[in-house]
């Protein structure tokens, strides 16, 4: 008698939870962008594509393109701030220590965080005052709410994300390979440039997805330390959802939101699943050739 | 004599309290396939890198071809080195390793291409010049490091204990290869290895290292007949180490008495005058084996009598361990020259004479005032 394959049973869990919690929400939001937006919030029945027309308009563009523009800003700052980082790390001798530091910060909640940074930059805040005790302002400046403030507030949030799988790809990276090529007349920026930096193409990959993903849907970030001007797709959405209460526009625009992410993700998955050169048999090949060879006069 | 290679003077270097290497000295010639042999921790490999570039030394200088390179960094030295892990560069393929050295100084394509030709032919490759790195075997790897150090066209070639990594008969086979690349390029070799057979077979003068210092520097003969310390000779094959006071000394024959073996004479003009410590070295396949006693000894006859603790079979010839009723530990050869059923075979707990000439023990260290005499002979649990 055949056993009977219990298998699909035992991953079934996993599947329930994903269609719970990922795949039917996305299914709601999808239909909501199809219907009729209610009067006072949610939707109502009957079929509409306004949603969908409406993300072509003027401000939704602008905000779209800014949102794009911020978020490769931060992230290319990001990576290039992570990459040395995590180069030292992985050559330190007390990886663990400095590893510690940096995951430190998230044993705080983000929110915390964020006012952290409005209680440095703040007009009473730390830097204020540092200027101005040495002498350097006499009137407190206004360095939040601006473009330049979000950046830099994604930048030290997300940086962990983009440090941490650089570090466990660097870490593999063979150091000899550096020494080889500055052996062959390299110079240190070309062994760098030419060998290092493809050989951890995927963690780079890694770290840029884990900083542009979430970054691209940035809420909290700009709606405390930007103006509003440094509104994102996040905030428009949070909007239409809160105040405007147009529930499809929300859904449409989060719809968008999600496929140029998913683009993402499929640029990660293609990438980093290349198949793998096939293996030869060592001994085999090198018996071979001794076999070749020893036949030679 | 074509001149000095590689000059190094004076050369020191300490990893933090570690002294990896301590005044070290040495004048390698042009053409020479010169071996660092030492066992692991001795300096040989923190010497290689100093010369490579790799690291900078505490004191002394390091210079190739005349000039002083001391503190320039590896690109800007005539070496290059073959590295123990090969050190291939993943990413690239077979004929892209072997060119990258070019590449990095722009060389037009068409010179690329036939400079990479004539070197994958060098070491037998050709075929596999668009296969990635994971796709070859230890061996063809092996082979791929070597084209690639060779064709910048160095003055010196580094190796660093390249052979480690393969398994013995490829080792065997390797070794050969090199010595033939060797002959057809022309250029220093420098050979690190802890293999004293490999050093021995493919070297013309090896140095061999212990604690950060030189010990002895010499042909593979010089090193391997006349050892000049206790660890030389230890290091290097096989051997049996007597020591003792030199009881007397008439006729160019010195009478050495160890407290675990007895008299022995030892052919060594003034190296060990009446009155002086020395230690003396045998090797195990200059000593004769028999169950029944010599005939003659001879003036410059040495007897043993002893038993066998421990005879060790091994097809072209016999190792056997030997106790000396004083309790000393001797370890002797026996070829297989011949084999036939009359010959009777030497077998455990046998009782055996031990002979060897006086000539064929050489003094490897003395001293002329008193010192603790040093655990002679080979013993099993070494």
């Amino acid at each position: 008698m055949r056993q009977r394959n219990y298998g699909p049973w035992y991953s079934a869990p996993q599947g329930l939870w994903l269609t719970l919690f990922f795949a039917a929400p996305l299914f709601i939001i999808i239909v909501y962008s199809f219907l009729k937006k209610g009067l006072y919030g949610g939707v109502e029945p009957g079929f509409s594509l306004a949603a969908w027309h409406a993300l072509g308009g003027g401000t939704l563009l602008a905000v779209a393109l800014r949102t794009l523009l911020v978020s490769l800003v931060a992230t290319s700052i990001t990576i290039l701030i992570a990459l040395p980082a995590s180069y030292s790390i992985a050559r330190s001798s007390n990886q663990s220590l400095r590893l510690f530091l940096i995951i430190v910060p998230f044993w705080t909640n983000f929110l915390v965080r964020v006012y952290a940074w409005i209680a440095i930059l703040g007009s009473e805040g730390f830097l204020n005052d540092a200027l101005r005790w040495l002498g350097i302002l006499s009137t407190p400046a206004q360095f939040l709410y601006n473009q330049g403030t979000v950046v830099l507030v994604l930048v030290y949030m997300y940086l962990p994300y983009a440090i941490l799988p650089l570090f466990s790809t660097i870490e593999k990276f063979d150091f000899t390979l550096l020494e080889a090529a500055r052996d062959l007349g390299a110079s240190r920026l070309t062994a760098i440039v030419r060998i290092l930096l493809p050989n951890i193409r995927g963690g780079i990959v890694t770290a840029v997805l884990f900083t542009f993903i979430p970054i691209f849907g940035a809420y909290a970030v700009p709606l405390l330390v930007g103006g509003k001007d440094a509104y994102m797709l996040g905030n428009i959405i949070a909007d239409q959802v809160t105040k405007t209460r147009n529930w499809p526009l929300a859904a449409s625009i989060s719809m968008a939101v999600t496929l140029i992410t998913g683009i993402g993700a499929l640029v990660y998955a293609y990438t980093s699943s290349r198949p793998a050169a096939p293996q030869v048999d060592d001994a085999e090949d090198d018996l071979d050739y001794i076999i070749q060879a020893e036949a030679l006069p | 004599m074509l001149g000095s290679n590689v000059s190094i003077s004076g050369l020191s270097k300490s990893f933090g309290d570690f002294k990896a290497l301590k005044d070290v000295s040495l004048e390698i010639k042009k053409g020479e396939f010169f071996s660092l042999l030492g066992p692991s921790g001795c300096g040989k490999t923190t010497l290689l890198r100093l010369i490579a570039g790799f690291e900078d030394p505490d004191s002394g200088l390091v210079s190739i071809d005349g000039r002083d390179v001391t503190g320039l960094p590896p690109d800007k030295r005539r070496c290059n080195t073959v590295f123990q892990s090969y050190a291939l560069f993943p990413h690239l393929t077979v004929f892209e390793n072997v060119a990258f050295p070019l590449r990095i100084r722009k060389t037009p394509g068409k010179k690329v291409r036939e400079l990479v030709k004539r070197h994958l032919d060098l070491v037998q490759l050709e075929k596999h010049a668009d296969k990635k790195p994971s796709q070859l075997s230890g061996g063809q790897k092996q082979r791929v490091a070597i084209a690639r150090a060779l064709i910048n066209e160095p003055s010196v070639l580094l190796l660093d204990e390249p052979l480690s990594a393969l398994d013995a008969k490829l080792r065997q086979h390797m070794l050969v290869e090199l010595d033939s690349i060797h002959d057809e390029v022309g250029i220093t070799f420098i050979y690190v290895t802890h293999d004293q057979a490999e050093a021995l077979s493919v070297s013309d003068r090896i140095a061999v290292m212990d604690g950060g210092k030189i010990l002895q520097v010499g042909s593979p003969q010089d090193i391997y007949e006349n050892p000049k310390a206790e660890f030389v000779a230890r290091f290097i094959g096989d051997t049996n180490l007597f020591s003792g006071k030199v009881v007397s000394f008439s006729n160019g024959i010195s009478l050495v008495q160890d407290e675990r073996i007895g008299a022995i004479k030892v052919e060594a003009g003034n190296e060990a005058p009446e009155g002086s410590w020395v230690s003396v070295a045998v090797r195990p396949e200059k000593i004769r084996i028999s169950l029944a006693p010599p005939a003659e000894a001879g003036p410059l006859g040495n007897v043993v009598k002893g038993m066998v603790d421990e005879p060790i079979y091994s097809g072209f010839q016999s190792k056997y361990y030997v106790r000396t009723p004083g309790g000393g530990h001797l370890v002797v050869f026996r070829q297989h020259a011949q084999w036939s059923e009359g010959v009777p075979d030497i077998k455990w707990k046998d009782e055996v004479w031990l002979s060897w000439s006086a000539r064929d023990a050489v003094v490897v260290e003395a001293s002329g005032t008193s010192i603790a005499p040093v655990v002679s002979g080979d013993s099993l649990d070494e």
